[in-house]
């Protein structure tokens, strides 16, 4: 693990000190009650009848409570299923808390304009749509068009539809379309891994300028070089509870540590 | 540290929220460019994946009209009581209704097929049905030009009373947008309502004079029931077209007032209905 290309990200300390709250989590709990079916049928299964079916309910949140400030970048990270989406979703607001409140200054925003775009449509017609979905006027969308073709360097196809793209090309346009406003708050889930080297380090810039431009930055990635890269605050999440909550390296070290851990005791566990 | 006192000394407010009225409808106004330009491209994609792409805004309603007119203007030509000049009578009752029928089964499925736009981007979720409402809109008055063009075939000729077509589409376009909002919330509650909306549509096609004069067809069933007709919202509309189209038509300007209470009254419950439910909308429920 070396330091050695990683961005001053600055120290916690001082943002949290210095810069007023824009997210508060207070002690939210998230339950989803689902219906397990136990095994998947099989077809012609006399199981069809029985009904098996039992109402299940998963805890997702346990109780997780912290502050963020403006100018923070923070990157949450954590095991498969540990709730991470989950809580990024309750922030969000499209997943209600069970228990406790979320409170911002402003909705926040998921990195994802995907949806709002149409792939019989060129390029250039779904960034208007996709920017203005975003909530930009028009004379904004006229402004910054171009910056948005050169950003996602598909100049010579930006006539083309959309669904002509490789998955990678509409992968950067959908990452240039949604990173284009200034966001207050933004989350981005897993979306930085797109593309080549040089269009992840281009990501990567425009998540630090939206930062630096003073907006929230929530990053939820598997990725330890991206959020060292990007961020200067860790959460660690794991089965839903908060673990750590620091310095973004620092955090890092101990999930490191602890998978680590996990892996030699899963090897130790395996006979022979 | 008390989090929520933290939260209200910098003046953040708690995340799902609904906002009040008045704000939601300046939000709404504030995304007119968004409704319109989502209505406008999505209209454009649909036609163009189909060969022949515009025309078929034209062919489906002709088809159904040729359909219809040949089971209940040939086949069971004793059986229904054949309001004169028919072919033109079906073709405005057909064309019309298509408007109304698309409006509602397009706003059924506004948002419950637009989840994933729903999940992603914060914006007034009532954009989804009027911009579906607007795109059926647009491909309506193509079919009315062709519906002029029928009619004059048939021996109708243009006169100033054709203007009035500008207040009767306004009206029923407000009347259906109404009806969007009512079933774009509905089927959030009921997705199985989605199911259903064919049904409904197929039973109030059935019902509102497409292919009969329903004051006729009422007087004989019951002719106390006459209210029913003169303020059925479907018939209002009917009715005032072919006042308007046809030969021999006379306009029922008292329709005009119903349509408009109607229209009005359904846009403003549909709305009040819809942004009672704006923050569940997109939740994992």
């Amino acid at each position: 693990m070396s330091d050695e290309n990683s961005y001053d990200t600055g120290s916690l300390p001082e943002v949290t000190r210095n810069s007023p709250p824009v997210v508060v989590c207070d002690n939210v709990h998230v339950r989803y009650k689902t219906l397990a079916t136990g095994k998947k049928l099989k077809l012609g299964s006399k199981d069809v009848m029985t009904r098996k079916r039992e109402l299940r309910e998963v805890h997702a949140l346990k109780g997780i409570s912290f502050v963020a400030h403006k100018n923070e970048s923070i990157g949450i990270i954590g095991s498969n299923g540990s709730g991470k989406s989950t809580l990024m979703r309750s922030i969000t607001g499209l997943t209600p808390t069970s228990e406790g409140a979320i409170y911002a200054t402003s909705r926040p925003n998921l990195l994802g304009v995907g949806a709002a775009l149409i792939p019989d449509l060129s390029g250039a017609r779904n960034i208007i749509l996709g920017s203005l979905a975003l909530g930009l006027t028009r004379d904004e969308i006229d402004a910054k068009f171009d910056d948005i073709v050169e950003f996602t360097g598909l100049e010579d196809f930006i006539d083309l539809p959309m669904r002509t793209y490789s998955s990678g090309m509409s992968q950067r346009l959908k990452f240039a379309i949604a990173t284009s406003v200034q966001h207050e708050i933004l989350i981005v889930d897993e979306a930085l891994n797109v593309g080549d080297k040089k269009f992840r380090d281009r990501s990567e810039g425009r998540i630090r300028a939206i930062r630096e431009n003073a907006g929230t930055v929530f990053l939820v990635s598997h990725s330890m070089r991206t959020i060292k890269d990007t961020c200067n605050r860790a959460l660690w999440i794991e089965k839903g509870e908060l673990i750590a909550d620091g310095p973004a390296l620092e955090v890092i070290r101990k999930y490191q540590a602890f998978t680590k851990a996990e892996k030699a005791k899963e090897t130790e566990e395996e006979p022979g | 540290m008390d989090m929520a006192r933290l939260a209200a000394e910098h003046g953040l407010e708690r995340v799902g929220g609904r906002p009040s009225l008045p704000q939601y409808v300046k939000q709404l106004l504030n995304r007119s460019d968004f409704t319109y330009t989502l209505a406008k491209y999505r209209m454009q994609s649909e036609n163009e994946r189909n060969r022949l792409g515009m025309a078929w805004v034209l062919l489906r309603p002709s088809f159904s009209a040729l359909i219809y007119g040949t089971v209940f203007g040939v086949i069971m030509q004793g059986a229904t009581a054949r309001p004169p000049d028919f072919a033109p009578f079906v073709v405005i009752g057909v064309f019309i209704l298509e408007f109304f029928n698309t409006s509602m089964n397009g706003g059924a499925k506004s948002i419950i097929s637009n989840a994933s736009l729903v999940q992603s981007l914060p914006f007034p979720r009532i954009v989804l049905p009027i911009a579906k409402v607007f795109q059926n809109l647009l491909d309506f008055i193509p079919t009315l030009l062709f519906m002029a063009l029928i009619v004059i075939i048939f021996g109708a000729r243009p006169d100033w009373d054709w203007f009035l077509f500008i207040p009767l589409v306004f009206l029923f376009w407000v009347f259906n947008q109404g009806v969007a909002f009512i079933f774009a919330r509905a089927t959030v509650h009921f997705r199985d309502l989605s199911q259903v909306t064919p049904f409904i549509s197929r039973m109030i096609f059935y019902t509102s004079g497409v292919f009969f004069d329903l004051k006729v067809m009422v007087d004989k069933i019951d002719p106390s029931l006459q209210p029913f007709a003169d303020w059925q919202p479907i018939n209002n509309v009917l009715s005032i077209a072919r006042g308007i189209l046809m030969k021999d038509g006379v306009v029922p300007y008292d329709y005009f007032w119903h349509l408009a209470i109607w229209a009005f009254g359904i846009f403003i419950i549909g709305f009040v209905f819809f942004w009672q439910a704006e923050e569940r909308f997109g939740r994992d429920e």
